[in-house]
């Protein structure tokens, strides 16, 4: 297989944090490739830099050295701008923590990617479209009657059904889940498995992030960071 | 449209950003106020000294005068940009009320009462013959006696039983008639040399005046000490009537279309060449004192104190609008490193780092335009009621912003102007947007893994 056909290619990345007077090295030479339309969950001890790596993947952090490219595109060659759109419109972000924001209610915050990329005029011209667009994820992710609640009024699983919709409102090329059940009961977790598992049926890229085995084994594949260093 | 969504969630759903709103406000209020009265105030005081001088002044400050007014009259009047002249006599006196030893010595200014009162705003002044200046200097109680006009607080100086009072709120109640008093003016008449005229003839010139009106510019230095009189009985006193007569200044109206700066340029010209015509005369050297002055440089040792104090309170306003940075930045502070969450969750779907800076400048306007628009109309609201609400407190504590048994000023000021108002909103939305500029930009530094780590949360 030729190294451009993968949807995110990450070689030799290296990636070290300072706390206090010690370096910390996180990444020691990770090499991945993920391919279009697979699932694929990393998983590690805590502390191993499974969310590190997914945040270089995902361009909201760079690497110490080594390549990171998206569709063969070598991303420290990407413009602020272009990091920008790629984050906006490439890559939908899945947290652990939800992060939805408080002033919005759940609708606005499913279509906020939308808004986020238009100018006034732009989103005028698309509005009705993407809260038909945000309506309708909402009926998929079982939520068409929360649509107008606040995100505190919302129970775990639901907020994070949410922040599903706003990854996927720009229908992105990969979606990055980092520990997405992590904070909910093993029930709700296995709802946003189910979802995930779903939205991969239909074709769609996931990278998802783990500390725990039997949630990765939902995944069509699973790769170990260990050490710094995946093992396959 | 997500910035101004969010901006404006921000300052609603914030209880924090109701404070920098209210820091705001009252930083404006406070503003509006005093700027209002303090601007007032000296517009008002350049009215009076405006009304009181005319437009342009030819004169000095000699109390020997300059001779050949008449002539230099004469071309003011042929000129086509001078609406009125009116030569004056000023000079100092000793003037002694009929029922007493005591004398007081007060400034005299003779003046033809039509012609002053046309060039200047000494008609208006006037109670008893407001409506006809022509007798201003008749006695109502016997027009045949020859009269003179008192700065209004003059009266009391003097001792005049029916002087009119000033009372405690700065208003002045007339009597129904005039005392029929006498004071005699004694002058020192000089000569065209300076010298006294009288010398070893008991030097100076006495006549007795009957009180015949009282003016009131409302300006305290001249209400208090001037005494108006005939200008030809001043010019007798004051030794300006020989062969070769004097006075002390022209005071000249311009045209309603002359700008002051051109009518004085104007009239500075024609002065230097009536010198040159007039330089071979014997008192030619009398011409040379003479100045062409502006009512603003005429008065401008009056104003300049105002307006001194004006741009020291100006600069303390500033020292205020910088409080408001320093409130602005430290709320924005506190409301930034709250949101420092929703920073990551942006950046995390591509809001760029400008936008983040646009986004907090956006609710750093908002913040400005809420708080200046409620400080502008508290601020108008006070002004509005100011004299009602100085009114009771004087009834009920006795307090008052000024004593108006001293000073001459009647109600505070509070003619709201417009540029004002703009510029007071401009500087408070531009102080909260340079309060708001360096928390933005540090928002806008941080980075989105750093924010969204468990840890942070």
């Amino acid at each position: 297989m030729n190294r451009d056909d993968f949807i995110l290619r990450a070689e030799g990345v290296y990636k070290s944090y300072r706390m206090g007077a010690t370096e910390v090295k996180v990444l020691k030479g990770v090499d991945l490739t993920v391919k279009s339309g697979e699932f694929v969950a990393i998983v590690g001890a805590s502390g191993s830099g499974k969310s590190t790596l997914l945040h270089i993947l995902g361009a909201l952090d760079s690497p110490d050295k080594g390549v990171v490219a998206f569709d063969g595109r070598d991303l420290r060659r990407f413009s602020g701008g272009e990091l920008n759109r790629f984050r906006n419109k490439m890559v939908g972000f899945v947290f652990q923590f939800y992060h939805l924001l408080d002033e919005l209610n759940v609708l606005e915050n499913v279509f906020l990617p939308v808004m986020v990329s238009r100018s006034v005029v732009g989103w005028f011209a698309c509005r009705r479209w993407a809260k038909s667009r945000a309506r309708e994820l909402l009926v998929q992710l079982g939520l068409g009657e929360r649509a107008n609640h606040k995100p505190y009024q919302l129970s775990g699983g639901e907020r994070q059904r949410v922040a599903i919709g706003r990854a996927l409102m720009n229908e992105p090329r990969v979606v990055l889940a980092d520990e997405p059940t992590g904070n909910l009961d093993s029930a709700t977790g296995n709802g946003i498995l189910d979802v995930f598992e779903k939205l991969n049926r239909a074709g769609q890229t996931i990278v998802m992030v783990s500390h725990d085995e039997r949630i990765a084994q939902r995944a069509g594949r699973i790769v170990t960071l260990t050490d710094g260093r995946i093992k396959n | 449209m997500y910035k101004v969504i969010l901006a404006t969630r921000y300052l609603l759903k914030r209880r924090i950003a109701y404070f920098a709103v209210l820091a705001v406000a009252i930083c404006v209020f406070i503003v509006v106020v005093v700027m209002t009265v303090l601007t007032g105030l000296v517009i008002d005081f350049k009215q009076k000294n405006h009304s009181f001088v005319g437009d342009c002044v030819v004169g000095t400050e000699s109390l020997v005068g300059f001779a050949y007014y008449e002539d230099f009259v004469k071309i003011l009047e042929r000129s086509d940009f001078v609406e009125e002249i009116s030569p004056v006599i000023k000079s100092y006196a000793l003037v002694s009320p009929s029922w007493t030893e005591e004398g007081l010595g007060l400034e005299i200014m003779g003046l033809d009462a039509v012609r002053h009162s046309k060039a200047t705003g000494f008609g208006k002044t006037l109670y008893y013959r407001k409506d006809d200046v022509s007798k201003a200097f008749e006695p109502i109680y016997d027009p045949n006696l020859l009269g003179c006009v008192l700065g209004i607080d003059v009266g009391h100086r003097l001792g005049s039983a029916l002087a009119p009072e000033r009372s405690s709120k700065g208003r002045y109640s007339y009597s129904s008639r005039l005392d029929e008093a006498c004071v005699s003016v004694s002058c020192v008449p000089l000569t065209a040399k300076g010298v006294p005229a009288k010398a070893g003839l008991g030097l100076v010139n006495t006549r007795s005046f009957y009180y015949s009106d009282y003016s009131r510019s409302d300006i305290a230095k001249v209400d208090g000490s001037m005494v108006y009189l005939p200008f030809e009985q001043a010019q007798l006193l004051c030794g300006m009537a020989g062969p070769v007569k004097r006075v002390s200044a022209i005071h000249i109206k311009f045209k309603p279309n002359v700008r002051l700066e051109a009518g004085c340029e104007e009239v500075d010209s024609l002065w230097q060449s009536f010198k040159r015509e007039k330089a071979d005369e014997k008192q030619a050297y009398l011409l040379e004192k003479v100045t062409v002055q502006s009512w603003k440089e005429y008065r401008r040792a009056f104003i300049a104190a105002m307006e001194k104090e004006q741009t020291m309170m100006t600069v303390m306003f500033g020292l205020v609008g910088i409080t408001t940075v320093f409130i602005v930045l430290v709320v924005f502070y506190m409301i930034i490193s709250h949101k420092s969450k929703d920073i990551g969750i942006l950046k995390s779907i591509g809001v760029s780092n400008v936008n983040i800076i646009i986004l907090f400048s956006g609710f750093a306007f908002l913040v400005g335009l809420l708080g200046s628009g409620v400080g502008v109309f508290a601020g108008w609201l006070f002004l509005l009621k100011i004299n009602r609400i100085e009114d009771w407190l004087f009834e009920r504590f006795g307090f008052q912003l000024w004593d108006r048994t001293i000073y001459a000023i009647g109600d505070i000021p509070n003619q709201v102007d417009a540029k004002v108002l703009a510029v007071i909103i401009l500087s408070a939305i531009v102080a909260c947007l340079v309060g708001a500029l360096v928390p933005s930009w540090q928002a806008a530094k941080q980075k989105p893994i750093e924010t969204l780590q468990v840890t942070q949360l």
